[in-house]
């Protein structure tokens, strides 16, 4: 009941006239953005998170949030009428929205995609609302070997789900780490890492610099670099009375939503996982429980809606570790975590009970947002089809300069727009040799957080690193991430011995 | 990409090396009754880089990851002329600011990139360029109060901070 009254408080927040506006540009935003190739959630909230120092942090943070929500509804849009995912996490959205759009039912692919995120993101802000504030409560009761044990079991995952090249995925993490270091050091206040004795490390690397120049510069250049064809549209027509009736269509999917709203709401919790692999999994499995599997990839609407209602769920499970832990569930959720930190918000389980208008305006939001988003998504889908005629060659210097500005603006140092371009190059070329980005970009949100609480926990216990694994907590927490980092290796070696029995 | 994946491994290495000899700077190990030093954060996980590093060439040499078998090029022609030109482009963009500001900057480089590799109008060309660095100003400079370096081109925007504060 309690929870009840906190929520509704939360609506009424995000219902101010500044919040209601802030909200509506940015589901708008976020359609957008998600329906542009080249450019998902990650990319529009770590471009634009510059430019949110003009509002209070907790309207900013509505605002990006009803970016995030927004791109997860917007990647649909390209995914169907262009077959080309608008972001990763619609990837598996164009299995079965392009085949329906090309057999001339686009309309139905859109609506259904719509309703779908709609569906999705109502199951998560309803099992958001039931688990964070218990959660939160559970936390509370921390110390620092557990808080640092949750951080090492994010990482871990990355390792053991990630999916990427295992050396390549631990470089990256220590990577983050360590640029994470560069500056004074938290504890003592002796410069530390000042390369070459530039004064611009003294003052640290800020964590947009680096989200900015893989997420802006290196992601464009990736994009233009492998969208070399021309692209081909379908167009969809779409009337009041034909969207009308594809809502009615589109309810035969429900296996799919409902599918895709679970599932995706706990892969989204994961830290490794996050949206693309949750509608990536939703798919899989609607396809392997369905009765015709042999139909999917042809134009099944269960198959345009398992992978809708995932994203859309796992990016509010993705809010979940974020706001009760401070860990985030995704990249997207990592560049608010480090938007908070420089709002001077601390995020964990005290912001439950210390920032109680900040959580709830947020949650109240979700609800909105999902509203916002249904809506405007519905309403406008002709015009996001007709802006995705934006030739590249406009957007992408559009985006150069506002990743330009925007960093600017966050650090006020020309020092760190150089930095910017070095680590967007750099992005870009290591991303050809298949080295993950997104575990780099975490690492160096987390590790001003993380590096602490180890010295701590390392002080407390004179220097034993026992400590990680005898207490009741942090234990259990430290074990799974030794068994998730170890996983990979049990995998290697039960293939060996697979192979060992095929070859016998 | 073979060639390209040893030779990247080679210098992240190196990279890792020089971080770790870096971190010696300060104390890497435990510090009597103050916890670990300064260095040990940085200085293990740069260890932790460096042996990763290793372990992406010992699957380089047994041909494990996909980079490492691909006889694609690494940067092909197009690659190549798209970093040039692009990346190169953002690259005096940044060093144009330095000059002629921001905004100068922002416009110079709309009109390379429309014009000259986009190949659209002039029109369109010169609407974009034109209005950009106005909306970034109007919002940055004036909005945000986040005051954008200037350059040379400083004496044109005094009217506008009369007019404006």
């Amino acid at each position: 009941m309690e929870i009840l009254g906190h929520l509704v408080d939360g609506i009424f927040i995000a219902l101010e006239p500044l919040n209601i506006m802030l909200m509506l540009i940015g589901v708008a935003l976020g359609l957008f953005i998600g329906a542009m190739p080249g450019l998902g959630s990650v990319n529009g909230v770590a471009i634009l998170l510059p430019a949110t120092f003009l509002v209070p942090p907790a309207s900013a943070m509505i605002f990006l949030a009803a970016i995030y929500y927004g791109a997860m509804y917007g990647g649909a849009i390209s995914s169907i009428t262009l077959g080309i995912p608008g972001a990763s996490t619609a990837v598996a959205t164009t299995f079965d929205g392009r085949p329906l759009a090309l057999k001339g039912r686009a309309d139905l692919a859109l609506v259904t995609a719509a309703v779908a995120s709609f569906i999705g993101g109502s199951v998560a802000n309803v099992l958001f609302t039931a688990f964070a504030p218990p959660l939160a409560n559970v936390a509370l009761d921390f110390g620092d070997p557990e808080i640092f044990a949750l951080m090492l079991l994010a990482f871990a995952t990355f390792v053991g789900l990630g999916g990427d090249d295992i050396p390549k995925t631990l470089f990256s993490i220590c990577f983050g780490l360590v640029m994470a270091a560069v500056g004074l050091d938290i504890m003592t206040g002796e410069p530390r890492l000042v390369f070459g004795d530039i004064t611009g490390f003294m003052h640290g690397i800020n964590f947009l610099v680096l989200a900015i120049g893989v997420y802006g510069i290196g992601e464009m250049l990736w994009t233009i670099d492998s969208t070399r064809g021309e692209m081909t549209m379908t167009n969809a027509v779409l009337t009041v009375k034909g969207v009308l009736r594809a809502i009615r269509e589109s309810a035969a999917s429900w296996k799919g939503m409902s599918i895709g709203s679970f599932l995706g709401f706990f892969v989204g919790i994961l830290p490794a996982a996050g949206a693309t692999p949750g509608s990536l999994m939703a798919y899989g499995i609607t396809k392997m429980v369905d009765k015709h599997p042999e139909q999917f990839g042809k134009g099944n609407i269960n198959g345009i809606a398992a992978p809708e209602a995932a994203n859309n769920s796992a990016s509010t499970g993705a809010m979940l570790p974020m706001l009760t832990l401070g860990i985030p569930g995704s990249p997207t959720t990592a560049i608010l975590l480090g938007g908070m930190v420089i709002w001077g918000l601390q995020p964990g389980p005290l912001l439950f009970t210390n920032q109680t208008e900040f959580v709830w305006g947020l949650v109240g939001s979700f609800y909105i947002s999902n509203f916002f988003a249904l809506a405007v998504n519905l309403a406008f889908i002709p015009l996001f089809i007709w802006m995705l005629r934006m030739p590249f060659t406009v957007l992408a210097p559009m985006i150069f300069v506002l990743s330009v500005v925007g960093g600017y603006a966050a650090t006020q140092d020309m020092h760190d727009i150089w930095l910017m371009l070095i680590f967007g190059i750099g992005a870009y070329l290591l991303r050809k040799l298949d080295y993950p980005v997104a575990p780099a970009v975490l690492a160096i949100v987390l590790g001003p957080i993380a590096e602490p609480k180890l010295r701590q926990s390392l002080l407390f216990s004179s220097g034993d690193p026992m400590i990680f694994l005898e207490r009741p907590i942090s234990g259990p927490i430290t074990v799974i991430a030794i068994i998730l980092i170890l996983l990979p290796l049990f995998k290697l070696i039960r293939d060996k011995i697979r192979g060992r029995n095929a070859t016998a | 990409m073979r060639r390209a994946e040893i030779i990247t491994a080679g210098l992240m290495a190196l990279l890792s090396i020089y971080l770790m000899y870096k971190s010696t700077e300060l104390d890497i190990g435990y510090v009597r009754g103050e916890g670990p030093g300064g260095g040990f954060w940085p200085f293990w996980l740069a260890a932790g880089m460096l042996l990763s590093t290793i372990w992406i060439a010992i699957n380089w040499a047994l041909k494990k990851s996909p980079p490492s078998q691909s006889t694609e090029k690494f940067l092909d022609s197009y690659g190549l002329r798209m970093l040039l030109l692009v990346g190169g482009g953002v690259t005096v963009f940044i060093a144009l600011t330095h000059i002629v500001g921001f905004y100068g900057a922002i416009c110079l480089f709309l009109i390379y990139y429309i014009r000259f590799l986009g190949r659209h109008s002039w029109g369109v060309t010169l609407a974009i360029a034109l209005l950009t660095p106005v909306v970034t100003f109007l919002f940055f400079d004036i909005a945000m109060r986040i005051v954008l370096p200037k350059g040379y081109l400083e004496p044109l925007f005094l009217p506008l901070y009369d007019f404006f504060f």
